[in-house]
């Protein structure tokens, strides 16, 4: 009987000893984890069109982050950043709602100059100062600024804004993955 | 077409067509020896691996006439029969070549993709399943002729007058074993035993010759690097030599064991295999001497008289760490970066 | 005599040269049209000076070079200016580039030669310059600037590539064979530069005549050649450098830094040619060879397409394409419409029985066959599996940018694999990726910095409502618009006489930063002036909303001009933390100063008054939709639940109308 008390006792001491230890470690030696919310908003393409239906890109990775939203609100980001959110969050891949969303290729916005009447709207909006220009002045678009976000065309009372794709040039251009046929083709 | 718009003709089948060829020397001296059923076990396993091979191709929807041209099945089940008793069973090699192509190699992704040996694999399979099926070996010039061959792989009937013990008989390796459990006597005597010859068994130590000059072959053709083979043979010396030197009538000699069983065949044939071994020279060096080293533990201190499969397999599992670890530096820059080990 | 070290790897591809370099270097006939690339050198492309219509000489600049990495081109005949505009060039993806086309007027009047005959004494700037000037760039392939290799004026070793190790090529063993001697004047220009303790010069011993006329042209003058083993890719840089004098120059690392700069023969010989003789590029060694009835070395102008030069070689009926460069690094030409480029060194006309097609690709068995010849001491089977997975961060854990796509590794492949066609795609997607990456960071600092104005500008107004909230003795302080508007002109004047004296001192060397600052600078100057204008014309307009307006507008004005008159002291008074006080919020962008922020703080002030008001006024009317009112007007982030904020907006709005109502009321007692 006093053996069996005596093995109690040891390994009670040893788990409060333990214990102590672990719980010292955990305050003393505390990583601070990278903030989810950033990790988020680093795959997010900041181009802050709102099209998720929040303010912006950071309130939007905040409402990943909270569980209010879901990933594959961010046409801009393409399915390859919904592939890369799923990854960060061990979620699985969800395409965008049938749709719901348009995926359209990076465009920036361009303003026709002789219709623009410098009415400083599209000033206001542009949520990344990509515009410049001044009231009564023709304003212009500053194209390596330009997120493609959309957010200026609607405030135009003239409609002088049009979205141009960006095109391929020596520049961007990229060589394309390889095809080896290997694969039975089937009818 | 892109660049480079030359090339050199060597293509995978030229490889293991080479490597096929290589085999024919220790196929033929196996067959003065022990006769034809050798042949019958390398048609049935050639057979079922290219059928194997073929369904499941069809199976993962790929092409198949390139990969059956490979060669690469057919050089799986010769290692296989070449590696398992000759008087085995008709259902026992096709079930081991099978377990070697569909398990060993398609299920993991086909040509280039398994992690293990695939043959090693099917006689892994065979051995532990099989142990008695698997002890069955031929002896040099046997009573059975041909005919009497055929029979017994099939319907595993005898001439009239032959038990199973007249027609087969123990390795070297195996009996060595034996013996040495019982508390035999020593070495030297027991080497007096009927099947013992120059070397190691009195017709295998040719056969395993015959790997030699298959295995020279393919290094004067470059098909293989000399580090695993070498490195191989290293280990299980490195091993053998003073355990023979302490205890000369325990331990047998290092020869013995060079000559005897899979040795040769392993070493120019199995840990050359380029998919399931390691790709530097360093990590070649590495993975063939760890063979070589588990091959003598597991013949001397283990359960089975072989261990060639084994041992080839066990380090397989190595592979991917040798490869990290062994991975040369980029052309001028001095020491890999430690993030390297964060992916293993 | 230094002795030779090896590098590791390398393979024997056959080398078929003697289709090519056995007649000398001949000079096809000029064509009607050239087509000259402003972009043949890397860096920025040249801008044109010249226009549509002009006449030109040859050797005339024609293009300026445009910044420090750049050279300028030069028209290689006389000729009408026929376009300058986008145009076929040598590229594989087969897009256009901007080019200037010559017509070409057959006379080939020359411009007077500009050479530089006081080298010895002249500046190390003054040869760059003049070198860039000149369009001299790389020949070697890379088409580096060359004024921008000479920088260096100490060095160990001054290598001299005559390597050429790539089959088909022997446009640099023609060129060595019959113009050595100006080999060696170029040398010596180099030499002179960057004063070199030793010149090495590397020849593939597969060129022994080369190596004869070099080692003659070399006599007595201290320069040594060496005859180094036939062996691709022996002419790489990295791989020469380390050939001759042992030393590993790793991905990265400039070579400079190890005291070794590498130049080809063919950079050398212009280099000579435009110091010496003046003469600008206008011309280079090209080889023409492959399935051709006369296969040869040619000097072709720039420009001339490659159409023109192959027929005069004899294209041949069952040509199958065009490479342009060698065989191992080359690519498919997409058309023959292009010009010949200083980077062009070789065409190659394909034909079946030369370029047979490649058997079938099948997965890669590790043979380890490509790491053993790999030069740059990679594990190409690795970067294959990570490049082919799509995994780009360990492709470049492995050191995928090591890779000098030579094609070693594809060459010997058994498994037939286009190897350098995945690592070209897998640096492409990093490429790629990094400059989304960095568009998207400078978007999220500017969206940042804009929201932090937003939010300032926000608290401002509060606060200053909640100031006007307080006794009227103080308020009666307060300046009438007219004044406000007055103050404000003053203030924006003196933020313009700032920002002209301000923008200029480089703060930072980035003018693109500076202009752009000034610019906005600018536009909010414009905008608080229209401020001043609006406040006074609505304050005329007195009659029920408008005076509520005006009034904020006022107010915000006032504060406006308060806050930037505070600024304008503090940048008065020399501190030189006035930014700090005027923003405590950290700074995104270091460039703007006071003046101009106080600038934009008063037209966002301006523009937040504007919403307020409208929203005020939509409340006032009672109309039900005022959150639609509110998000009609400017907001920054229209499509965000506009219905809470406007409700806030609307709160906001209505209280500050209300304590405008109270000032007005007041104003009207006194």
């Amino acid at each position: 009987m006093s053996g069996f008390l005596t093995a109690l006792a040891i390994m009670a001491a040893l788990a409060i000893l333990l214990g102590a230890i672990l719980g010292f470690a955990s305050v003393r030696f505390r990583v601070e984890a990278d903030p989810l919310v950033d990790k988020i908003d680093a795959i997010l393409p900041q181009t802050q069109c709102g099209q998720c239906s929040f303010p912006g890109c950071r309130p939007y990775a905040e409402a990943i982050a909270g569980g209010e939203a879901d990933i594959n609100q961010c046409p801009p980001g393409g399915e390859d950043g919904i592939r890369k959110l799923a990854e960060l969050l061990g979620v699985d891949f969800k395409p965008f709602d049938e749709g719901a969303i348009e995926v359209k290729p990076k465009s920036v916005a361009l303003i026709d100059e002789t219709t623009c009447i410098g009415c400083t709207l599209c000033i206001q909006a542009c949520p990344v100062d990509a515009i410049v220009g001044a009231a009564k002045q023709m304003h212009t678009i500053i194209a390596s600024e330009c997120t493609g976000c959309e957010l200026c065309l609607p405030p135009c009372p003239v409609d002088c804004i049009q979205m141009v794709p960006v095109g391929t040039t020596v520049a961007n251009w990229k060589w394309s993955y390889p095809v080896i046929p290997i694969k039975v083709v089937k009818a | 077409m892109h660049a480079p718009y030359i090339a050199r003709p060597t293509t995978v089948s030229v490889i293991m067509l080479k490597v096929l060829l290589a085999l024919l020397p220790a196929i033929a001296v196996s067959v003065w020896f022990y006769g034809i059923a050798l042949l019958v076990q390398l048609t049935l396993a050639s057979a079922t691996a290219l059928l194997a091979e073929a369904a499941m191709l069809r199976l993962r929807g790929l092409a198949i006439a390139p990969f059956l041209k490979d060669g690469s099945a057919l050089l799986t089940a010769w290692l296989l029969a070449l590696s398992m008793p000759a008087l085995g069973a008709w259902w026992l090699i096709v079930v081991a070549t099978l377990f070697a192509i569909v398990v060993g190699k398609q299920l993991y992704g086909g040509l280039g993709n398994n992690p293990f040996n695939p043959a090693m694999v099917g006689f892994a399979v065979a051995m532990v399943s099989f142990p008695a099926q698997m002890a069955h070996w031929g002896m040099p010039h046997g009573p059975l002729d041909s005919s009497a061959q055929l029979a017994w792989i099939f319907s595993r009937e005898l001439p009239a007058g032959l038990s199973l013990d007249a027609i087969s008989m123990a390795t070297p390796l195996d009996y060595l074993k034996t013996q040495l459990l019982l508390g035999g006597s020593d070495i030297a005597s027991l080497k007096e035993a009927p099947m013992f010859g120059h070397i190691a068994g009195v017709g295998s130590e040719w056969v395993a010759l015959a790997y030699l000059a298959g295995g020279l072959f393919l290094l004067q053709q470059r098909v293989i690097r000399y580090q695993a083979p070498l490195a191989m043979l290293a280990g299980l010396t490195t091993l053998a030599v003073p355990l023979w030197l302490w205890q000369p009538a325990h331990y047998v000699d290092p020869l013995f064991h060079l000559v005897a069983g899979a040795t040769l065949l392993a070493a120019f044939f199995i840990v050359t295999d380029p998919v399931s071994g390691p790709t530097s020279a360093r990590g070649q060096l590495i993975f063939g001497f760890g063979v070589g080293l588990l091959i003598y533990v597991i013949r001397v201190f283990g359960g089975y008289p072989d261990a060639a499969a084994f041992a080839v397999l066990l380090m397989n599992i190595a592979v991917p760490l040798i490869d990290q670890l062994t991975r040369p530096p980029a052309f001028g820059k001095r020491k890999r970066a430690k993030k390297a080990d964060q992916h293993a | 005599m230094s002795t030779l070290s090896r590098f590791h790897g390398g393979i024997h591809p056959p080398e078929f040269k003697t289709l090519s370099n056995g007649t000398p270097i001949a000079t096809p006939p000029l064509p009607a049209q050239l087509v000259v690339p402003l972009s043949q050198h890397l860096g920025n492309p040249a801008k044109a000076c010249v226009s549509i219509g002009e006449r030109v000489l040859a050797g005339q600049r024609i293009g300026e070079a445009d910044g420090r990495i750049s050279a300028a081109v030069h028209a290689p005949t006389s000729g009408l200016i026929r376009a300058i505009g986008p145009h076929a060039v040598a590229h594989p993806s087969g897009l256009l580039q901007d080019c200037i086309v010559i017509d070409s007027d057959g006379l080939d009047h020359w411009s007077a030669p500009s050479p530089l005959p006081n080298w010895q004494e002249a500046g190390n700037d003054e040869i760059r310059t003049f070198l860039r000037d000149m369009g001299v760039v790389g020949q070697g392939g890379a088409v580096f600037p060359t004024s921008l290799k000479l920088g260096v004026t100490t060095l160990e070793q001054l290598i001299v590539n005559g390597a050429e190790c790539e089959p088909f090529i022997s446009c640099d063993d023609r060129l060595m064979r019959e113009r050595a001697a100006e080999i060696v004047d170029g040398i010596r220009i180099a030499a002179h530069l960057m004063r070199p303790r030793a010149v090495l010069i590397g020849i593939e011993d597969n060129k022994p005549e080369a190596i004869a006329a070099m080692r003659a042209a070399c006599a007595g003058s201290g320069f040594e050649v060496l005859a180094i083993p036939t062996l691709y890719p022996s002419g790489g840089a990295k791989q020469l450098i380390r050939l001759l004098t042992g030393k590993k120059v790793p991905h990265g690392v400039r070579a400079t830094d190890m005291g070794v700069q590498c130049f080809n023969v063919g950079t050398l010989y212009s280099l000579k040619r435009a110091i010496v003789d003046g003469e600008p590029v206008v011309s280079r060694i090209l080889t023409l060879t492959g399935n051709l009835a006369r296969p040869g070395n040619i000097e072709a102008r720039i420009g001339t397409p490659f159409a023109h030069l192959l027929n005069w070689a004899g294209m041949q009926a069952d040509n199958e394409g065009v490479i342009m460069g060698g065989p191992m690094m080359g690519f498919d030409l997409p058309g023959l419409n292009a010009g010949v480029s200083k980077a062009s060194n070789c065409l190659i006309a394909k034909s079946r029985a030369l370029f047979p097609p490649r058997p079938q690709a099948m997965p890669c068995i590790r043979c380890g066959e490509c790491a053993k010849v790999c030069p740059a001491e990679l594990q190409p089977m690795d970067l294959y599996w990570f490049a082919k997975a799509k995994d780009m961060g360990r492709a470049q854990e492995a050191d995928l940018f090591d890779c000098i796509e030579c094609g070693a590794c594809s060459y010997v492949c058994p498994s037939q694999l286009p190897l350098v066609d995945f690592y070209k795609f897998a640096k492409d997607e990093i490429w790629a990726a990094e400059r989304e990456k960095k568009a998207a960071d400078r978007a999220r600092m500017r969206h940042d910095f804009r929201q932090l104005r937003l939010e300032r500008d926000k608290a401002e107004k509060a606060q200053r409502l909640a100031a006007r909230a307080t006794p009227a003795p103080e308020r009666s302080a307060a300046p009438d618009p007219d004044k406000a508007a007055a103050i404000r002109a003053a203030m924006a004047r003196a933020a313009e006489k700032k920002a002209e004296g301000g923008s200029t001192p480089a703060k930072t060397p980035l003018s693109d930063d500076a202009k752009r600052a000034a610019i906005e600078a600018a536009m909010a100057r414009a905008a608080a002036n229209k401020a001043a204008r609006e406040s006074a014309v609505s304050h005329a307009a007195a009659p029920g909303d408008e005076a509520k307006r005006a009034a904020i507008e006022a107010a915000m004005a006032r504060a406006a001009a308060r806050k930037a008159a505070q600024s304008a002291e503090a940048d008065a008074k020399g501190s030189s933390d006035s930014a700090a006080g005027v923003s405590p919020a950290p700074a995104p962008k270091p460039v703007m100063d006071a003046d101009k922020r106080a600038a934009i703080e008063a037209a966002m002030a301006r523009a937040a008054a504007k919403k307020a008001a409208q929203s005020a006024a939509a409340d006032a009317k009672g109309s039900s939709d005022s959150a639609a009112g509110a998000s009609s007007a400017p907001a920054p982030k229209p499509v965000m639940d506009a219905e809470k904020r406007a409700a806030i907006e609307a709160a906001m709005a209505r209280a500050a109308a209300k304590k405008a109502e109270r000032d007005a009321a007041q104003k009207g007692d006194h």
